[in-house]
This record gives C-alpha cells, structure tokens and sequence, in this order.
C-alpha cells in the first residue's frame, strides 16, 4: 500500500483547477461552435500562484476520446473551432496530474450556450472553477531508515529470535526448580518427544 | 491450521499488492523507452548565430520535433491527434515553427526553442482541396508581413505574430484548383488550373485581398502532373501524355507559354516522365525510368539539358548560400555507394561537395534529402546532408561520414511476435560474465548501503550506475526466468526489427525485399507476423523462424507476399508470392516434425491454402480435418460466419494444398438496430491453471473454457459514430457471446444509452470492455463472467464415489452445455486505446488488466476490481476471500501506471509475453513511442526481488555463527564453573 509519509501528503495536497471560460462562437458559421477554456495548474496549495502550463508537461486537451487533439497557449487557453452542437467530453491529459473529464453541452437551439460540468463529481463548472483534484505520483516514497525496518525484516527475526534463545532460556531453566525439571524432562524423553531443552548443550548438562 | 495461517499470509501479500508499485530509483532496471518521430516527411533547418543547430522535422505519425544536428536527439515534440496530419512546416519571425495541419484547416505556431504553442488559429471553408502553406523568407516582426494560407477553397493571410486572420479570400465559387501563391511587394498572384488544361492567375492587394485582375488562359493539351515553380514567374509542367513539357510565364499577371519534346532534349532515353518536386531556381528534375535530368530554364525560356544522371535517387530542394548564389545536392546510387554531389545551380561545372557514402544494405533506398549548409573555419562552406531512407530511418551525413542515425522505422509498428533467444553453448564461459567475488562483495556491501540509508551520493550514484549497467539483462543467451527474448516487430516501411527485451537494442533488422516497391507489387503493406518455427522438443539444432504475411495494395484482392525469416539471424530463408490472395490467416494447434507450425491461409474467392507446403503437413491436416473451424466477420453486412473445411480445391491445376470449405452456420445482426463495431476472442495460446472457482461458501463454480469463444459487440447504427453526435435515447450497445464451432449464441446483453468505440479483452472464461455511457456521459468498463452450470453437479461427493460424475467427457462445444452468465459494470475515467491482460506461463498468477490510456499512459489494474461478486457490503468471509466492495467506479492509482511518469506517445497497442518464471509477464508497449517493462501482478512471490540483500544475509549468517561460538564458550565455561562448585 503506498505510505503517506509528510512529504507525500504536502504532495497530495498540491491543488489543481481548471478553469473554462466558455465563449459563444463569433464567427456564427452555420456549421459548428468554438468551445474556448483554460486549465491552470497551482504551484501551492493556498497561494494564488500559478505554473505556467508549458512549463509543467506536455500537456494536450482532448475532445471526444482522440477526435481532437489541441495544445495550450503559454497562458493556458485552449480552443476547439467548428465543434457541432451536442454533448462533447472533454479529456485533459498532463503527465503528474489528474484531472477529471469535463462533460461540455452544446446548444443546438440556444446557438452558442454552452454548459459545461465535470464527470467525476457531477458538478457543474458554473464559476469555471473546478474543486482540486490530485496531482499524481508514480513513484513509491521510500522509507527512510529505521532500526524497526532492521528489526521486521526476516533477518533480523531471526537473530531476535536466537538471541532470545540464547540469552533468555537458559535464565528460564534456572529459575525452574531442578526437581521439576527433572520430572518434566522425564515425562518428555518417556513420550519420546525431542524437548528444545535437551538439545541445548548447556541446560542439557546443568542438570 | 497450517492451511488456515498460509492462507491469512498469502491474503495478506495480496492485499498489500492491489497496485503494481515502482520505486524512482528502480527506473530502468527492468523497463525501457524509446522514443521516435516516425518518417520524416518535411525537415527545415535552423541554424542560429547562437550556435544551437537544430533541425525542424515534421512526420507522417504527425509528430513535429526539434532535433539536434549533433546527435540526432529529441529537444521537443508534439504528437498531434490522429486525423492532425500536417500538411506544410515551415519558420516563421526566425522565432517560430507554423504547422499547417487538417486538410489546411489548422495553422499553428509553436516557439522555437522549447516548443511551446504559441498561438493557433481555424481556418474554416467548406471545399476540400489542397493547402498551401506560403511564408516570405523575410518576414519579420511587422503585421504587414504575411503568412499565406491556401486551404480549403480560400485564401487567407494571418498575421505571424498572433495568429489574427487579416483578410480572406474565397474561391470556392471558381473551380480553380490553386496550386501557387506568387508574393511580390503589393500584388499577391494565385495560379491554378480549371480542369486540366484552363490555368486562371488572379491579382490580389495583398494588403486587403482585394481582387485586382483576373487572367486565364487555354494550353494546348491537358496537363499531367503538379504544377512546378522554377523561378518566380515561371513554371513547368508535364502535358498529358507525358512527352512536352510546357513552360508558363506569368507576367504581372499575363500568361504566356511555350512547350517542348522531352525527346528534343535527348534522343537515347524514352519513357514515362515525371517531374520531380525539388525546388530549384532556374531548373528542374525530371525522372524518366532510372534516369534523373536536369533541366535548366534560360531567361528566354529555352530548356537546357544540363545533367543527365543514371540511378538518380533523390534531389534537395535549393538553398541559398549567399546573396544570389543558390546550391542543391543530389544523390545518385553506383558501385555499392551512394554519391552525393552538391552544386551550384548557376556554376554547373564545378562541384561545391562530392562525397561517397556507404550506407547499410538493409536501410533501402534513399527517400528524400534536405540539405544545409554551415560556413567553416576557414570560412568555405560545408554542407550537411539529412537523408530520409526507404526504412523509414533518418540519417545525417557529414563530410562523407554518417554522423547519425535513428531508426525512425520503429514508430509504425504493425505487429509484434516474440521469439527465445539460443540456449547457453557450451563454449561460452560463465565466469566471464560474473565478476570475481570482491567486486560482487563490493556491490553488495554497496546495495547494503543504499538499503540502511547510510550511503553517500556517491554511493548511490555508484549503485544506481551497478543497477543499471548489470550485463546479466542484456546476454544474448536464454535465461532461466526467461526474461530475456527477442521482440520481433514488424514496421509499416516492411523493416523487420529483432529487438532485445533486455535493453531495447536492434540485435538484427532486415528490410524485406519483398515487401519493396517493385514493378510487381506498387503498395506492398505488411500485415502480420507470426511465429512459424518454435523449435523446442525435436529439431532443436534448427533455429526459430518467423512468417511475415503482406500484401501488394490495400484491397484484400491484392496478390499475397509471404517472407520466412530466421529469428536469430535476421536472415530471409525464403520467400513466396503465391498465386491467391490473404484475406485471412490461420495458424492451427497443429505442428509438424521440424516444429513448424501448420496455418491456412484463406483467400477472398473461398478457397484455403495449408502452408508448410509439405506432403507431412498434408498427413497432419488430414488427420485434423473434421477439427478445423474458423470464422470470419463480415462487418459491413454485420454477418458473422462460421466455416469448416470441405474438400480438396475443384479447379483446373490440381493443388493438393488447397482446400474448399463450406459455411456451418451464420449469424445475421439486423442491419436497422445493430452494427458491428468490435469482436474479441482469446488469445490461442493462453494458458488456464483451473477450471474450478472456489467460491466463498465452499461451493465451487466452474469456468466455462472454451477456445471457440468470440466477443461481439454491436452498437445502433446511429451511435456507430463518435462521441457527441448522438443523444442517449438513440444509441445502444448489444453485445455477444458466440461459439464459434456451432454459432450459438451463450450470451446476450443490451446497454441502453452507450455507445463505442469499445475496446474488449477476452480471457480464460471472462470478457472485459470498455464503452461510453451516453446518460452518465462517463466511460463505463463492464465485465462478463460465464460458468459452465453442466458442470455444477460434479461438486456431489457422492457421485464421485459412484462414478457419476461427468468431468471425464470430453469437452465439445456440441454438446449444448447449461451456461449462465455474471455481469457487472463500473464507471472508469479515462479514454482508452487498448486493453490487454496479463499472460503468465501456467496461469496461476491473478491477472491484471493493462489499460492504455488517451494520456498515452498504461495503467495495470486488478482483475479483481472487475469481478462479479463484487457487492456494496461483501460479508467477512468474502472480505476474506478478496472480494473488494463494491464502488461506482474503478480507481485510478497513480502507483500503478506501468509506465510510471513516461508516455507511450501515439499509443497504439499492448502486448504481453509470459515468462518461464510463473509470476512475471513481459509487457511491450507500443506506438510512436516503445516502452518495454516486466510486471508481477501478484509479486515476485517464486524469486527473490532484485532489491534482495545478499550482504545482509551474509552479514546475519556471519553473527549468527559467531553468537553459537560465543554461548559455546559461555555455556562451556558455565559448566565449568558449575562442575567446580
């Protein structure tokens, strides 16, 4: 299970929005509209800075499962010219952040409205502001060293558990009363059954 | 009890493992990726003062790249959208690269340095024709200073700076096919023809776009051919019987012409003439048979033959190397050599460069060239040339050398086998590979290090270099785990690549030589690769072979090639073009002596054709004759059938391989509410460990395993489209579970409101796939579960001991078996391109789906994400049993992409190869880009992890010891003691 260590929450916690500013088509040709929007990427989360998109990846927009493909302008606009009046999913795909598809209704009869809402939570984009999603981390965080990993590893059980054979039996045997022990190894060798305690050398002999 | 605790550790290993995880520094070890452009089509240089040379490339896989001159590296590039493709490249401002692309429909400019979009502008029109891309060369920071844009019946100027649409002129109302823009100062000339022989000139303001003058003007004949410009006013082309060549002046906007006998030029060659499109001043290329001509045209419009060149190959378009002088270089093929010559348009006499080059057999012929020129020390000039190969492949040669290549062949791959490498000889020494103990020491003491945290960037520099570098990966020797094969990939150019899984080397490439245009074959295509020859158990001296199918043209009509070629050479055994066609291939269970395997090939006239053409293959199909079923998808008249065979061919030759075969049974969609849109089946060599499932009540399911299983899905005839062109009350999706020995069909389910395009992987008794819901406007992932219920009796203790069971009977798919059907369907967010599952050697591992993404991404998910029982709130003992509740939708962990923080740019396909070890599939991605990488969907549990520490295993023996002899002597002292006492 990936680990959430301070550094991977601080991570997680890197917001995102994206913002669509939708404009009616001005061209008014009769064959389609323009869908125009904007994604812009957070550095932090509580301040109002923002990354330049090209900077981050290389980020594509995508209309319609790979109908369209279009880029990002250095101040994050995008547009799609000639789309048809319908429903359209918008996909953004940029390496270390996640972003949910963004339904875009297209009015046939109302020429040019143009509503848009976000897949994932099923909210609509009225403000053009989305809630943050997540960014992505594809990595693993390793676990800074501690002497507990030593410990747990199956190497380290095993010298724990010969040390404690080692030092910790032999105080047992002899705090047993000898007499006890005597009748107890007895029984044991009567059953036939190997007892940890004879094949130790030491308690073997003490008695 | 035992039972109970191994149970709990190994439900506790695969709750820790739902995702595939990587660490950063693990990257590379066990994964490549590289990337390519695809064939380049266009190429503009960029030589800076600054000293960045670079070079502007734009490609048939609509990729458009910034590379460096030096090494041929990658600085930028975009991969734009599948139906993108770019039509012209050129810099503009000296600061950015316009595209023109979509039918001319698209105009973009990126920055020059780091590839950043910078603006991009629509150019709507309703006609299709050809666009035209014209920016004036001295075109600087000023709105007066226009790019020209023809394209869809009009033309438009834009503004370089921002991309604004200044003025648009239409001519889609005139039926002129523009073919050239003439930019003078105020007066912008457009030149095309009406028909073939009407050619219109109109005057436009080039300040407004104003129509100015109007000029047309008759020749003599039709015209074949483009249109060619030879200096700025005039122009060349071919009449329509390809033997004059007509000149054409344009004068400020008069036309006049005059024309020419090709045979006046030059009495000795005869032929079909062509003029090439190489932009020259005052000259042009023409290829009649082998022969390249150089024509030049005077200033009074006379032709000069000026070169006649035999093998020509390739001529650059022109560039200028100082104020009125203008260079050009051609490459012409001779004594095993490719001569590249430069020279000087005006000064014929004298050769600016003259090089010899040998370039590797296997790269073909020479495409096109695109030439730069650079200034040296000495202040001459030097040229570079870029050469485009018939392979697909980009070379750069300099003063005479080859200073680099890419094998951009690879990012057209059409299909993927795989073949073992040979087994370790004898002869080659072990010990050579491994390093003496103290190196091994040291790079263990190292890991050690690295794994207590306590190492130096040093150190871990050193280890991650130890990681990398491990030779073990790369052997050109099987392996134990079998990890090591060969990928052998078949590209669009008809290049055969053997690539190494270790570390994506090309151990061998052959460009086929019948997959080479030829006077035979005009398009040859490659289709398919199959695995002929796996020699394991007999004929194990012999080597692996591989079958390439082709065809010459896109039509299933087109003659057949195939090509054998051996996978450890890379040599072609043979190679046949058969007298039918292929329209479908077969490779059958069935193998012969030698190992190679027997396949029907099916031909469009309903004929089969058994290959190896040998009488012991005969013997074996006899023998099978009655067990072969196929079946074919006619998708256009949504009928699916399926056929046997019947008897040897009836016709006048007599071919004991050819077979005629007879329909069994068809299913008939209704073409009103159903289309076909995909169809899925299992991949024949799957391997299934159990049939039996254990459900969580101790009852036991039995998968129904059937081999002749086909996954159709069908969706409205309105909805066949793309997303967004249809509303949710007109579109479903139906889909299919056929046998496709006697057509029945097992299953059937309807998706109200969805709609493709679906993307479906089908394994062992389930069926996954991936389809749009229109109501939710979500993608949605559905999974198909079928048992075998003929079966269930079987669990009855009784019957066993009374012997009633039936699980001896054989399995046949006529046996009509009771069979139901599990279902369910979760939202999933992305896009997809391909699925595919994980394979593994015996089937025991649990399977992961690997889902590429729109992102280019490939994300490996659980199967059990996707499993039927799936419920809201699944009890303890479900819960126990790994059963996940039930969520509306897949996750998406961003661990568990496979590619981790890379791309698979221009994703097309996934491929996945067991390996020998039973918990690990080879997983090889594919598209412009490769990616390559080993997956464990439930762990290395059968082998220790690379990260495994030998030191510290040492290290815990090594104290252990010492602790014995130190208790030894202890207790022995103690005793001593004891016995004094």
């Amino acid at each position: 299970m990936p680990l959430k260590s301070p550094f991977l929450l601080l991570l997680l916690s890197l917001q995102l929005f994206i913002c669509f500013a939708f404009a009616q088509s001005t061209t008014g040709s009769s064959e389609g509209y323009t869908i125009y929007g904007r994604v812009r990427i957070p550095s932090n989360f509580g301040t109002k800075d923002y990354i330049v998109p090209g900077k981050v990846s290389n980020v594509k927009v995508i209309l319609n499962g790979g109908q369209r493909v279009t880029f990002l302008r250095p101040d994050g606009y995008f547009s799609f010219h000639n789309v048809p009046a319908g429903t359209h999913l918008i996909e953004v795909s940029a390496l270390g952040y996640f972003f949910s598809p963004v339904r875009v209704d297209v009015s046939a009869r109302n020429p040019g409205k143009i509503q848009a809402a976000l897949t994932e939570s099923r909210r609509g984009l009225t403000e053009f502001v989305l809630e943050p999603l997540k960014d992505e981390q594809y990595y693993e965080v390793r676990e800074p060293f501690s002497i507990m990993s030593i410990v747990k590893s199956p190497m380290g059980l095993m010298v724990g558990f010969m040390l404690i054979v080692v030092f910790l039996m032999p105080k047992l045997m002899e705090n047993m009363d000898p007499e006890e022990m005597r009748r107890a190894q007895e029984e044991m060798r009567n059953q036939g059954v190997p007892s940890l305690a004879s094949m130790l050398p030491g308690a073997a002999r003490s008695n | 009890m035992a039972i109970r605790v191994f149970h709990f550790i190994l439900l506790f290993l695969s709750f820790t493992n739902l995702t595939y995880s990587l660490y950063e520094d693990q990257v590379g070890l066990m994964d490549w990726h590289q990337k390519y452009i695809g064939k380049v089509k266009h190429a503009v240089f960029h030589t800076q003062k600054t000293g960045r040379k670079r070079v502007l490339v734009s490609t048939e896989e609509n990729v458009v790249a910034s590379l460096d001159l030096r090494h041929g590296e990658i600085f930028w590039r975009h991969v734009l959208g599948t139906n993108d493709v770019i039509d012209g490249l050129d810099i503009a401002l000296g600061k950015y690269v316009i595209t023109l692309s979509s039918d001319g429909s698209i105009l973009r400019a990126w920055n020059l340095p780091d590839g950043q979009m910078v603006w991009e502008s629509s150019l709507p029109g309703s006609k299709a024709s050809k666009s035209i891309l014209n920016i004036p060369k001295n075109l600087k920071a000023d709105k007066d200073d226009l790019i020209l844009v023809y394209s869809k019946g009009s033309l438009n100027a834009v503004s370089g700076v921002d991309g604004e649409v200044l003025w648009k002129k239409d001519f889609a109302d005139e039926s002129i096919e523009v073919s050239h823009i003439i930019q003078s100062s105020d007066v912008i000339y457009v030149a095309g023809f009406v028909g073939s022989s009407k050619i219109h000139v109109y005057g436009l303001n080039a300040k407004s776009g104003e129509l100015l003058d109007k000029n047309h003007a008759a020749l003599p004949s039709g015209t074949f051919g483009e249109l060619l410009s030879v200096s700025g006013d005039t122009f060349v082309v071919l009449d329509e019987m390809r033997s004059k060549i007509v000149i054409i002046h344009l004068k400020n906007g008069e036309i006049s012409y005059n024309q020419k006998h090709i045979s006046d030029l030059t009495e000795d060659i005869a032929g079909q003439a062509v003029i090439l499109p190489s932009r020259l001043p005052g000259m042009f290329a023409l290829n009649i048979n082998s022969y390249v001509l150089l024509i030049k045209v005077t200033n009074q419009g006379e032709l000069v033959l000026v070169d006649k060149v035999n093998n020509g190959a390739a001529v650059s378009d022109s560039l200028s190397i100082s104020e009125d002088e203008h260079a050009f270089a051609f490459v012409h093929y001779g004594d095993n050599k490719i001569h590249l010559s430069v020279k000087n348009v005006n000064d014929w006499n004298h050769d600016l460069l003259k090089e010899s080059i040998v370039i590797e057999h296997q790269r073909g012929k020479i495409d096109k060239i695109f030439v730069n020129n650079y200034v040296r020390t000495d202040r001459s000039h030097g040229f570079r040339a870029l050469m485009v190969m018939e392979d697909h492949s980009l070379l750069l040669v300099q003063q005479g050398e080859i200073v680099w290549s890419r094998e951009d062949g690879l990012a057209s791959v059409v299909d993927v086998t795989t073949s073992e490498l040979p087994v370790q000889k004898e002869g080659v020494s072990v010990a050579k590979v491994e390093q003496n103990l103290f190196e091994w020491l040291k790079g263990h003491m190292l890991k050690l290090k690295g794994t207590l945290m306590i190492a130096s960037p040093d150190d871990l520099a050193a280890i991650q270099a130890l990681r990398l570098r491990s030779s073990e990966k790369s052997k050109m020797t099987r392996d134990h785990n079998g990890f090591r094969k060969l990928l052998i990939v078949l590209t669009r150019a008809g290049k055969v690549f053997a690539l190494h899984t270790g570390d994506g080397r090309v151990v061998w490439s052959i460009l086929l030589p019948s997959l080479r245009k030829s006077e035979a074959c005009e398009n040859p295509v490659g289709l398919h690769i199959y695995q002929w020859q796996v020699p394991h158990h007999h004929a194990l001296d012999e080597n692996p072979s591989v079958l390439v199918v082709g065809r010459c043209g896109p039509s299933l009509s087109a003659p057949t090639v195939l090509s054998f070629i051996d996978a450890y050479t890379g040599m072609e055994l043979k190679s046949l073009s058969p007298a039918h066609t292929a329209a479908q291939v077969i490779p059958l269970p069935h193998t012969d002596s030698t190992e190679q395997r027997l396949h029907l090939i099916i031909d469009d006239n309903q004929h089969a054709y058994l290959y190896p053409r040998t009488p012991e293959a005969i013997d074996i199909l006899k023998h099978e004759f009655s067990n072969v079923y196929w079946y074919s998808v006619d998708a256009d008249n949504g009928v699916i059938r399926g056929h046997a065979l019947k008897s040897n061919c009836v016709q006048e030759a007599v071919d004991e391989y050819c077979f005629d075969f007879r329909d069994l049974w068809s299913v008939v969609f209704p073409s009103e509410s159903e289309k076909i849109i995909a169809t899925m089946t299992r991949k024949p060599n799957e391997v299934v460990h159990t049939q039996a499932k254990v459900m969580t009540d101790y009852d036991v399911m039995y998968k129904y395993i059937s081999k002749n299983l086909l996954f159709v899905a069908n969706a409205a005839p309105k909805a066949a489209g793309e997303i967004g062109t249809v509303i949710p009350e007109e579109a479903w999706l139906v889909i299919y579970i056929l046998d496709t020995v006697t057509g029945r069909i097992l299953h059937r389910m309807t998706h109200n409101g969805c709609q493709g395009p679906v993307h479906a992987v089908f394994s062992e008794n389930w069926v996954v796939y991936h389809y749009f819901n229109l109501r939710a406007h979500r993608y949605e992932m559905s999974v198909v579960e079928i048992y075998d219920q003929s079966r269930a009796d079987n669990k009855d203790v009784w019957r066993f001991v009374l012997g009633k069971h039936n699980l001896t009977s054989p399995i046949s798919s006529y046996s009509r078996p009771e069979v139901i059907a599990k279902s369910q369907s979760y939202f999933f967010t992305h896009s997809v391109k391909a699925i595919e599952v994980t394979s593994t050697a015996k089937g025991i591992t649990s399977k992961q789906l690997l889902i590429g993404t729109i992102g280019d991404q490939v994300l490996a998910l659980d199967k059990r994400f996707l499993d039927p029982r799936r419920t809201v709130n699944p009890s303890q003992a479900e819960k126990e049993d790994g059963i996940i509740p039930l969520t509306d939708s897949l996750p998406i962990i961003p661990q568990s992409y496979i590619t981790h923080a890379l791309k698979v740019e221009g994703l097309r396909g996934i491929v996945t190869v067991p390996a020998k070890l039973e918990s690990t599939s080879l997983v090889f991605v594919y598209g412009v880009d490769l990616f390559f990488t080993q997956i464990a969907p439930s762990r290395t549990y059968d082998s220790l992890t690379e990260d495994f520490s030998y030191a510290l295993l040492l290290l815990t023996i090594v104290a252990l010891v010492a602790a014995i002899f130190v208790t030894w002597v202890l207790s022995e002292r103690k005793d001593l003691q004891d016995k004094w006492r």
